[in-house]
């Protein structure tokens, strides 16, 4: 039977040893190229060999142990997800457009790496797997087709023992089953395993490879006696007409995603830790400083950092601050939701995108701001890029996450009990003198921002290479315009008064909006703009969304034209 | 770019021999579009060319010999039965291409090529250093490597510590457009952090390009220049499309440099092609996919972008892969 490029058998493609620590394998199958390698969390990844900006194969990338990155560019690519994590040209933006690589099933058992064209099948162990301690032979490549191949191995059995026929091109001959790995219409590798690990390994070795090695001569002297079949002609997947066109900015928009509350516990005084796992699978690809969007149970919306390092994407792990005085949002989290509970988060989102083109890196954190900034540290860590996180807190039981702090091996300094009058001073000092490719990322209460903000600025530190994040909006609101509003689905005109918000009056007419924070923080009101000029007013959406003039918050922003047309 | 209202001073331009567009049974393995056919193309750097010696080589799947009459001026024809290296009278060649030769090296083409090659005024400046800096061979189409000779994200990952040095990563916003004056992409303000952009240069800095795409399959470059503010450096480079898949990268360098001699020179050129070399050969599709949606371009990618989009105009199809219609 011919191959087929959709044959959605699971073949092995790899021994588990071809893939040891911070190594990137080049498999085949069917006529595909596929790079495999192995994250320092002991998952495999089984994808497609190109990158997806310029074709280069990613089997030459670096395995920088959570993220893949590719040779030609330096994109790095997330363990399990494929997704795009960071683009060095563009450093300061995060990729905000779903580029993922395309990616395959796989399985690690018995000593051998599967794989397969598709998911169509589930993986299933073949007769007896379950049974041996298996230990792979060596792979024997063959110039052949994968079903002589299989002929012959056949034929290697004496006549009064024939070889079992086992599913997915494979056979039992004695102590040795056989497995045919189909590479291409002309190429196969025979993969051997014993049921049990040899006395001597590397005599049982040489005896197999001796014995594959004759049968290899055969059969490639076989094959050049007929004609070669047609190469199998695998095609590309287009990638998205948005992501072909070049200077689109797409937001996501609210989708929500189910997560269990895998485990809930005191990380610190009055800090909750939050593990949410995906229902199967993994979770959306993330960048470092990214939040979810938490639907909690009483209808509120709220934002929290994720704390994860790279390519960890079957749980996010969040923190939340006990906070007595909050009212309905933490609390309801810290109060009510346990262990096992499904909660909504949105997809991530970056609005607090890490630069790693800095030569001196520096994170500050105020008590619960650790979070996006422990995410940082950790991505700074696994490439071995410098930084110094510098951490703040009141007391030192309330220093979050110190295993997870510990665990860096970059420099980590916390700061416990320091008098709110000299943390200017300290501060100050962390930083020192602004030079060429210096960043800080602070995160904390507003009244540290604006400490690094003001202490970094007169110590030369330009705008751009202070980073920081809103939680809140403290702008004051200009609602003195008046303008109208025209609902392109909703087939209504309205009138937004001065004093009132867009908001406000969409209400008003009956309609039923989405909001949460209504001071243009949190994203839940985000509505697409047709036509007209928006007058910006949130912390929401980052300077180049804002200039696509494409989208805006009805919670606080107006129009600069006399109208607007928006996609409602 | 006012230096290039110069006048332009090419060579040689020899006329007047028959343009053979097909020989009836030459063997065509990939199909020419008309505008490949009709361009000159780089075979061979004039001085490696021996007087009465046969040189072979392949030009769009078509193998072809050259070698150089006793005035010096090349030969060019289909080759038949001659080998490498064989010794032959010129005066007996009557089926001769079209020639011309400039920038050092010898053109020649299959159709009704123009008169001139495009120009290159800075290479007539008396006080340049003009050199031929080798034909390397790539298993890759001419288009890619025109693309990867556009780019300069690669820098710091390719040319380490030479044109560029994580973490300097980032291409700054530049501006591109595709003249049609001049039927040439062209690309300025191109901005990169450098540690050592030249043979000359002693410490980092940042560098300033201009890029210009005058031919379907060459480039030139201008980068400022460590020795003289005033003036720019000319790197250029011409592909030989041999096959659909594979090309020869031949390299001409016009330098502002006082110091270095030809060698230094040429070594220095000759490091950073051979650090293209194993990544433009790992790339697949080997052709240039021309569809939009085949890769992922970024900002950085926009002089790539135009030049995808102007060989799609022109109508080219040998080495790349057509927009579907």
């Amino acid at each position: 039977m011919p191959l087929s490029l959709s044959d959605s058998t699971w073949y092995p493609i790899a021994s588990a040893e071809d893939l040891p620590l911070r190594h990137v394998y080049q498999g085949q199958l069917l006529g595909r190229e596929l790079a495999v390698w192995r994250a320092d969390d002991g998952n495999v990844n089984v994808w497609e060999n190109r990158c997806l900006h310029r074709g280069v194969r990613l089997s030459i990338g670096i395995n920088e142990g959570g993220e893949l990155k590719c040779q030609y560019h330096g994109w790095r690519y997330a363990n399990r997800s494929a997704g795009c994590t960071y683009i060095p040209a563009h450093p300061a933006d995060a990729p905000s457009r779903r580029i993922e690589n395309k990616t395959y099933p796989v399985r690690e058992a018995y000593g051998l790496i599967w794989s397969a064209a598709n998911s169509d099948l589930p993986f299933a162990p073949f007769p007896g797997a379950e049974s041996g301690d298996w230990f792979a032979l060596r792979p024997m490549p063959v110039n052949a087709e994968p079903a002589d191949v299989l002929t012959a191995l056949a034929g290697l059995a004496p006549d009064d023992q024939p070889a079992d026929v086992l599913p997915g091109m494979g056979l039992r001959l004695g102590e040795v089953t056989y497995f045919v790995q189909p590479v291409d219409a002309n190429r196969s590798v025979i993969r051997g395993l014993l049921a049990k690990r040899p006395e001597n390994e590397a005599a049982a070795l040489r005896a197999h490879n001796e014995t594959l090695t004759r049968l290899r001569d055969r059969l490639e002297r076989a094959a050049a006696r007929k004609p070669a079949p047609a190469a199998l002609q695998p095609t590309f997947d287009k990638v998205s007409v948005e992501l072909s066109t070049m200077p689109d900015i797409v937001i996501p928009r609210g989708n929500t995603m189910p997560v269990v509350v895998k485990r809930k516990w005191q990380t610190a005084d009055g800090v909750v830790g939050f593990e949410l796992a995906a229902r199967d699978g993994h979770l959306p690809t993330f960048q470092p400083g990214a939040h979810i969007d938490v639907h909690l149970p009483n209808g509120l919306i709220r934002q929290y950092s994720i704390t994860n390092g790279p390519g960890e994407l079957m749980s996010y792990v969040i923190g939340v601050k006990q906070e007595s005085a909050s009212k309905g949002g933490s609390k309801v989290l810290v109060d009510t939701v346990r262990e096992g509970d499904v909660l909504a988060i949105s997809e991530p989102r970056n609005n607090f995108p890490l630069r790693r083109d800095a030569t001196r890196t520096v994170l500050i954190a105020g008590g619960i701001g650790i979070t996006p900034l422990l995410s940082m540290a950790r991505f700074l860590d696994k490439s071995a890029l410098p930084y110094e996180l510098h951490y703040f807190t009141r007391a030192g039981e309330q220093v979050a996450f110190r295993d997870e702090l510990g665990a860096l091996h970059g420099k980590v300094f916390i700061h416990t009990g320091v008098p709110r009058s000299e943390i200017a001073t300290s501060i100050a000092t962390t930083l020192g003198d602004w030079s060429r490719a210096q960043h800080v990322y602070v995160c904390g209460p507003s009244a540290m921002l604006e400490t690094v903000r003001v202490t970094a600025a007169a110590q030369g530190w330009p705008d751009e290479a202070i980073h920081f994040e809103y939680f809140k909006n403290d702008k004051v609101i200009d609602d003195s315009t008046a303008f109208d509003i025209e609902l392109a689905r909703s087939a209504m005109t309205l009138h937004v008064p001065s004093g009132k918000t867009i908001l406000e009056v969409m209400r008003d007419a009956g309609l039923t909006v989405p909001s949460s924070c209504e001071q243009g923080a949190c994203g839940t009101c985000l509505t697409g703009v047709m036509e007209g000029e928006v007058d910006h007013q949130d912390v929401y959406l980052n300077d180049s969304e804002k200039q696509s003039n494409t989208c805006m918050m009805t919670c606080v922003s107006r129009a600069k034209s006399a109208r607007l047309v928006l996609d409602i | 770019m006012e230096s290039r209202k110069a006048k332009f001073i090419g060579e040689t331009v020899l006329s007047g021999y028959a343009v053979v567009r097909q020989i009836p049974g030459a063997k065509m393995t990939s199909p020419i579009d008309p505008i490949t056919a009709d361009l000159w193309q780089v075979i061979a750097a004039t001085d490696e060319v021996a007087i009465g010696v046969v040189e072979t080589t392949l030009l769009l799947d078509q193998p072809i010999a050259i070698t150089r009459d006793k005035d010096g001026l090349p030969v060019v024809w289909r080759r038949t039965s001659e080998a490498r290296g064989d010794e032959i009278d010129p005066e007996t060649i009557f089926d001769r291409l079209p020639v011309i030769t400039g920038y050092g090296y010898i053109w020649t083409s299959f159709g009704n090529p123009p008169k001139e090659l495009f120009p290159i005024p800075e290479y007539a400046e008396a006080d340049r250093k003009n050199m031929s800096c080798g034909s390397i061979g790539l298993y890759v189409s001419a288009p890619r490597a025109v693309e990867n000779f556009l780019d300069m994200g690669h820098f710091p990952y390719v040319h380490t510590d030479i044109l560029g040095a994580e973490p300097h990563t980032e291409v700054k916003e530049y501006d591109v457009e595709v003249s049609e004056e001049r039927d040439e992409v062209l690309a300025t303000r191109c901005r990169f952090f450098q540690p050592r952009a030249a043979l000359s240069a002693t410490e980092g800095q940042e560098v300033e390009y201009v890029y210009r795409v005058p031919h379907p399959f060459c480039s030139v470059l201008y980068k400022s220049c460590p020795e003289d503010d005033s003036r720019r450096d000319v790197i250029a480079i011409f592909l030989q499309p041999m096959t659909e898949e594979r090309c020869r990268a031949h390299l001409l360098q016009s330098m502002v440099d006082s110091t270095s001699t030809i060698t230094d020179l040429r070594r220095f050129q000759q490091t950073i092609f051979g650090q293209d070399k194993p990544i433009l050969e790992n790339q697949y599709p080997k052709r240039l996919p021309l569809d939009p949606r085949s890769e992922t371009p970024i900002r950085a990618d926009k002089s790539a972008i135009a030049y995808r989009r102007w060989l799609s105009q022109k109508g080219i199809t040998y080495g790349v892969i057509p927009m579907a219609s």
